[in-house]
């Protein structure tokens, strides 16, 4: 148990004694606390030389958008496949969760965002992102919507309320589990994902955080900053580690539900 | 065209007895304009570049030419020559195999270890799957300061081994960090899966005088061939779409042993040579059809046996 700490415990606190030293210290990484602590300096830098707060920015707009589409739009597909039986069905939900397993052909993919006039946008690395991750959320949501009684959406059906209404009132609230695990996914995915948004964004004014700490980081070749990159990786995790913490039980759950039936 | 549908059918519905036309009612109830929004986004961006990807890859399509003309099997020849095709698809295959194994291995050592449901476990749980939460590239770049040759390994063990730098074992290394990343998800699905055994059946082994050994190969490991499968083919499948890792602590070198098919697309889309890049995307997607395949079909008669 020891060993299985220490191999998640080193990485860990390397990165955070690390990020608080000064230049001089961190050009040869070691695991000794600084000689002299100045976190709140190389954040600083790590935000104006960084591009940072752009970078977080950026990120956002494209990561939120895309995990709320991948969410609603693969409800409604999930709601469908689940509960529906018929050789289209099975074949339209194969195909929908065949992202699960094929790859992204990432270069046809800027070809295509040049036709359509999206490629260096954000709307195209939406569009991207929502078509290469709803295959997770799909998935996950059939397998757990299999698993709810039908007999809820009857009842409510014999007052009379319609397919949308059931769907926002009653399926919707009922996914919250899955909903959690599919945005955990997806997040993950999406804010951690570089190589996808080196094709689709390029660097420039609407780079990510990854791409801004693969610019920092390639830069360091020459200028050993890694006193800088690493409170660059500090801050990048933080949003998922967070966002992790607050949905854990759910998450865990909807693991539970989706990938093991 | 949808509420037609629903008023034609609904008296028809409502009228028959319970059980029968459930095909109308199906369409009444869970109409499949709910399915079109999600399956135009994912045939949009998913499904037609992997259509293009199978024309582009037989032009000239590169930064050069302001047009796109038809070449035959050019782009083929070219990786074929220059030894990037099998190398690329050797080195992933490798690659895929060894981080699928220790994502695993260490997924399921730790999630037997962490299975009982006490604070510590709990807290255990939460310090395991923080790998998983840092991003792919964040993880690169703290083992390349790690196992740099001024890192902080060396300078630990009092030794001067360079340990990215090898043509051999460097690959081997990158795997191994791929699966110190990946392990928290693998032990948080066999964790779900352990939960899902029934107490009974554990209870009856040990009636029948089952070791810990025993029951873990009679009972448990049956019963997890569900995680396993799901956990196998995602580690499989989704470590030869691999990027981040390999170019935060290697980008692809030494003397190319770590180029996987994405450092290779990368690295010639960035020279302009567009068509050459697909070209190997191309490679990449018949690769994993053809192993992903028989790897579902083969687990998936693996659970029913067991």
């Amino acid at each position: 148990m020891t060993i299985a700490a220490l191999a998640v415990g080193v990485p860990l606190w390397l990165v955070a004694v690390t990020s608080a030293k000064p230049q001089a210290e961190a050009i040869k990484p070691n695991l000794d606390l600084p000689r002299q602590w100045q976190p709140a300096s190389n954040y600083a830098d790590a935000v104006s030389q960084g591009e940072m707060l752009r970078g977080f920015l950026n990120s956002l707009l494209v990561v939120v958008p895309s995990v709320v589409l991948v969410l609603i739009l693969g409800a409604g597909a999930a709601w469908v496949f689940a509960r529906r039986t018929s050789k289209l069905v099975s074949a339209a939900y194969a195909l929908c969760i065949s992202g699960l397993l094929l790859p992204p052909a990432v270069i046809t993919i800027v070809m295509e965002l040049r036709q359509l006039g999206l490629s260096n946008t954000r709307p195209g690395m939406i569009a991207v992102y929502t078509g290469m991750y709803l295959s997770t959320s799909i998935f996950f949501m059939t397998g757990f919507i299999r698993a709810i009684p039908m007999e809820l959406e009857e009842a409510a059906r014999m007052d009379g309320a319609s397919p949308s209404r059931i769907f926002w009132r009653i399926v919707l609230p009922l996914l919250r589990p899955v909903i959690a695990t599919a945005t955990i996914m997806v997040m993950l995915y999406a804010w951690s994902d570089i190589f996808y948004a080196f094709f689709v964004l390029g660097g420039g004014d609407r780079a990510t955080l990854p791409l801004n700490l693969y610019q920092v980081a390639s830069a360091q070749l020459y200028l050993n900053n890694w006193h800088l990159v690493f409170a660059y990786v500090v801050v990048m995790s933080l949003p998922m580690v967070a966002v992790f913490l607050v949905g854990q039980r759910k998450i865990v759950s909807g693991i539970t539900s989706g990938a093991v039936k | 065209m949808t509420d037609t549908v629903v008023r034609t059918r609904k008296p028809a519905a409502q009228g028959a007895p319970k059980g029968v036309g459930r095909l109308p009612r199906a369409a009444v109830h869970h109409p499949w304009w709910f399915a079109l929004p999600a399956i135009v986004v994912f045939a949009g961006f998913f499904l037609v570049p992997n259509l293009l990807n199978f024309y582009y890859p037989f032009t000239n399509w590169s930064s050069y030419h302001a047009d796109i003309a038809f070449t035959g099997l050019d782009n083929f020849q070219t990786i074929a020559e220059d030894g990037s095709l099998l190398r690329a698809i050797r080195t992933t295959l490798v690659y895929a195999l060894l981080a699928a194994l220790f994502q695993n291995g260490f997924g399921l050592v730790l999630a037997l270890l962490l299975e009982d449901d006490s604070r510590f476990n709990r807290f255990f749980r939460a310090v395991f799957f923080l790998p998983v939460l840092i991003s792919a590239l964040a993880t690169g770049y703290v083992f390349q300061a790690l196992l740099d040759q001024d890192g902080a390994v060396n300078s630990v063990l009092g030794t001067d081994i360079p340990w990215l730098g090898s043509t051999t074992w460097t690959l081997v290394i990158v795997t191994l960090i791929h699966g110190w990343k990946w392990m928290g998800l693998s032990m948080l699905i066999y964790l779900a899966g352990l939960k899902g055994i029934p107490g009974e059946m554990l209870e009856a082994a040990k009636c029948d005088g089952a070791g810990p050994w025993r029951t873990f190969w009679s009972v448990r490991w049956p019963m997890l061939a569900p995680a396993v499968t799901f956990n196998v083919t995602t580690a499989l499948i989704g470590s030869m779409n691999t990027f981040d890792i390999v170019q935060a602590t290697t980008g692809g070198g030494p003397a190319a042993s770590t180029e996987v098919f994405n450092i290779y697309m990368f690295r010639v889309f960035g020279q302009g040579l567009y068509a050459q890049a697909s070209t190997m995307s191309l490679v990449l997607f018949l690769i994993v059809v053809a192993l992903a395949i028989p790897l579902v079909f083969g687990l998936r008669r693996r659970e029913q046996l067991l």
